[in-house]
């Protein structure tokens, strides 16, 4: 396997890696204003994420760096020929990010409800527009013989990149519900709460799921070079999305929040495997000879061994000490103990 | 309006943002870690160096967030706005962007947490350990920056092929004596601004004679780090304009209004009526000598002037301006060595009060006050520098291998507008809150009471052990 293969599938386990992790705080802060009904069960769900959602969004900086150093061409393309979606996507993860550190800055109840809202829309805005990214990584962008994007904002909605959108959204959704369920005490009614939306967000993602696995299929025809093996990812997503709701009903909380991670995972493979199997990395939707290859879009050699041993070395490192925090900070969280001194 | 106008003004102005937050947050994870390791030599806890170092990290962390978020913005936005120029440089620039975030961003953003949150579960030492990796990531960050901002200076180890650079030597890259000097002068300028920061809010309550004890001892430490930043600062500066004199001669002519190769000896132009147009001062108020002592530390030697290296710039490059906007680089540098010499003085004004008054320091009224009005200082110089070093690269956007106009991405006047406005209304809501967060807890001290408008969010416990009680912070009960 050659470098330029490794990076491309570095790139993916980056990816993986944040809407895993991103996912489930995304979803927390969704969830916030439907879950919590008092003050301290704000404050107790914020608490769940507090000390990990700085490092969980790293992973997208991460991301972004690796692409530009090991896949230039890629990078630029992919950036630019969404421009409009990256701006509101930042501007959003701006607003939320400062939401953890501004709400309880001030002693009132209108700062809080803009922070609130601040944080609801900058975690709801970026969950249904990474999908938008992910389905259009895929479906292609007008590229021209130049590998400039053209086109405008219309190009980036499509049908087919609305429900990818959804399908994160909800998936974000039911990931953040499940991570709930193994952060809070389970004696509290807001566990029970939820569980409840850990059943009705899963039971809406699989549906939104379905039906982008199903338009990639039969109208964007995207899964037609999968060959037998690789239809194992797409397969065991939807497999895995089914056993939640089994779980949920079993309480077997931590293997729900299993499934939603791993159903995370074998979609974004998914989407990786569809630019793979066609050694593409940015198809156009001008002309397929215009599309950004694997091979093309790499960086060269020397740059690409110097980025392998930096990976090797830091990935793992970064890896370990992320699992610790994790370790450090896994005790429950119950509201009357107000969740503060874990959280904000 | 043009793309690429508004590119560069929303890359400038994102970057002078993210600037203001991280250089205060660079110099003062530093500041804080020391103070706990003082705290924790000391078995101080509960003690005034704890007390210190809380207060201080409830500032940081303020501080801290938005930097975080406005970095985000910068990794995104060479391939929103520049892809052509990621095209170009990426096999050799992504490389550091890459290893800022792999070795330093997810040390800082993960230990932040476990610093903070872990006070009532982490001993002692992990949570020193903790603070210092945070300090030591904010540093590595900053170097491999600085260094990829180097590069776009003075390119190194390369070749050129087939429209894209080459990366031939990563070593050279990273020996890069120009990274070098950029890394001490944005360091030296941040612990300037850190210090300078501890230093007025500590004069600020030392007026006001509140915890004396624990603001007599954080003006010392912040007088010690503003005398190094300074002298760090003014130092890497100078030679980092006298080695523009060879490897960027038209910033450097740029920020002397030089328009025709000076004489030997060289005077220094100390305020000058430029005139862009007709390409010459109306007039020019000098010093002499002082040219060729600022250019090689020798009080003779003449430098070249704008005028002839244009000349010079059209027969290698072609056709073209290749003259920088000189008024505002002239300015600029002025404003910035003015402030920067203003700041080292204070601060070396300060350690000689503190050598012969000792603790009367602490009483010496019209130093403590000074030191609460100059606060703005240090950044504004910081503001000015990045102006001098950026507007002096242009037309260049990687010097002398690719202009700013082949940088740019295809995208429409309309998006970039749309973004660049959206970018700053949120900056500036950013920059108004932090500066108004930071000031009223700055201000509210270490007993400070709820009644106060500010509710202390991320649950210090300094207070605690005073019979502190905050109502926000009560379980269940909305305010």
């Amino acid at each position: 396997m050659g470098l330029v293969t490794l990076w491309f599938w570095l790139i993916a386990l980056t990816f993986t890696l944040y809407f895993f992790l991103e996912g489930f705080d995304f979803g927390v802060d969704i969830l916030r204003p439907l879950l919590a009904r008092t003050e301290a069960e704000e404050r107790a769900l914020t608490g769940t994420i507090g000390p990990f959602w700085d490092g969980n969004e790293v992973w997208v900086i991460a991301a972004a760096g690796v692409m530009f150093s090991t896949f230039p061409v890629w990078y630029g393309a992919l950036f630019s020929g969404m421009y409009p979606v990256f701006v509101v996507i930042l501007l959003a993860l701006l607003l939320r990010g400062v939401s953890f550190e501004y709400r309880n800055q001030v002693d009132q109840q209108r700062w809080r409800d803009f922070w609130d809202w601040m944080s609801f829309l900058g975690s709801v805005i970026p969950s249904f527009l990474w999908g938008v990214v992910m389905a259009k990584l895929i479906e292609g962008l007008p590229i021209n013989g130049d590998r400039r994007v053209l086109g405008g904002i219309g190009e980036l909605f499509t049908p087919f990149s609305v429900l990818g959108g959804l399908g994160t959204l909800l998936l974000f959704m039911l990931h953040g519900a499940n991570f709930l369920l193994l952060r809070l005490h389970e004696d509290t009614a807001l566990h029970a709460r939820a569980r409840r939306a850990a059943l009705i967000w899963g039971a809406l993602a699989t549906v939104a799921i379905l039906a982008f696995v199903v338009a990639g299929y039969v109208v964007e025809g995207l899964f037609e070079n999968f060959g037998v093996l690789p239809w194992v990812f797409p397969v065991a997503a939807g497999a895995t999305l089914a056993s939640i709701w089994l779980a949920l009903v079993l309480r077997r909380h931590t293997i729900a929040f299993v499934m939603s991670g791993l159903t995370i995972v074998f979609s974004t493979v998914t989407i990786f495997i569809a630019l793979f199997t066609r050694k593409v990395v940015l198809p156009s939707t001008l002309d397929p000879g215009f599309s950004l290859t694997l091979a093309g879009s790499a960086s060269q050699q020397y740059t690409l061994e110097l980025m392998t041993w930096v990976g090797g070395i830091f990935l793992p490192l970064i890896i370990g000490y992320q699992v610790w925090n994790y370790y450090v900070f896994r005790e429950r969280i119950r509201p009357d103990e107000g969740g503060l001194d874990h959280g904000y | 309006m043009n793309v690429i106008d508004l590119s560069r003004f929303q890359f400038a102005s994102t970057s002078i943002f993210h600037f203001f937050f991280v250089s205060l947050t660079v110099g003062l994870a530093f500041l804080i870690a020391v103070m706990e390791t003082i705290a924790f030599v000391k078995k101080d806890r509960g003690g005034r160096y704890d007390k210190m170092t809380n207060f201080f990290g409830h500032l940081f962390l303020i501080n801290f967030a938005v930097g975080v978020v406005t970095g985000i913005v910068q990794e995104f936005q060479f391939g929103m706005n520049w892809s052509e120029y990621s095209r170009f440089v990426g096999n050799i620039f992504g490389v550091p962007l890459a290893l800022e975030v792999l070795m330093a961003f997810f040390l800082e953003s993960t230990f932040i947490g476990l610093w903070w949150f872990g006070k009532d579960r982490l001993p002692a030492w992990v949570r020193l350990a903790s603070i210092w990796l945070v300090a030591i990531g904010t540093q590595i960050s900053a170097f491999w920056i600085i260094l990829a901002n180097a590069w776009m200076h003075h390119p190194v180890g390369y070749r050129i092929e087939n429209g894209q650079a080459l990366l031939t030597s990563f070593s050279a890259v990273v020996f890069n004596y120009k990274a070098w000097l950029f890394t001490f002068h944005v360091n030296g300028s941040a612990w300037t601004i850190a210090g300078f920061f501890v230093l007025a809010i500590s004069a600020y309550h030392l007026l006001r004679r509140q915890n004396v004890d624990v603001f007599s001892r954080s003006l010392r430490i912040g007088l010690v780090f503003a005398a190094i930043g300074t002298v760090l600062s003014a130092s890497s500066g100078h030679l980092a304009a006298q080695a523009d004199v060879y490897d960027q001669p038209m910033k450097f002519a740029a920020m002397e209004a030089q328009w025709e190769d000076s004489e030997s000896p060289a005077p220094w132009s100390a305020i000058a009526l430029v005139n862009e147009q007709e390409r010459r001062n109306d007039a020019s108020l000098e010093i002499p000598y002082l040219g060729s002592v600022l250019a090689y530390n020798n009080i003779e030697g003449s430098y070249r002037g704008l005028n002839s290296l244009n000349e010079e710039f059209q027969q290698t490059y072609g056709p073209g301006n290749y003259i920088p906007p000189v008024l505002p680089v002239y300015w600029s540098f002025r404003l910035m060595v003015g402030i920067g010499m203003l700041l080292l003085l204070t601060a070396f004004l300060g350690l000689f009060l503190w050598w012969r008054r000792r603790d009367g320091l602490d009483e010496t009224r019209w130093y403590l006050r000074a030191l609460v009005w100059i606060v703005p200082l240090p950044w504004l110089a910081n503001f000015f520098g990045w102006i001098v070093t950026e507007m002096g690269r242009q037309p260049f956007m990687v010097y002398g291998l690719l202009t700013v106009e082949q940088g740019v991405s295809a995208n429409s006047v309309g998006e970039v507008l749309a973004g660049l406005i959206g970018l700053w209304v949120v900056y500036l809501g950013l920059i108004g809150l932090d500066i108004y967060l930071l000031s009223v807890t700055a201000r509210a001290g270490i007993h400070h009471t709820p009644s106060a408008q500010i509710a202390a969010a991320p649950a210090p416990d300094y207070a605690a052990d005073e019979g502190f009680r905050d109502p926000v912070h009560d379980p269940g009960q909305r305010t």
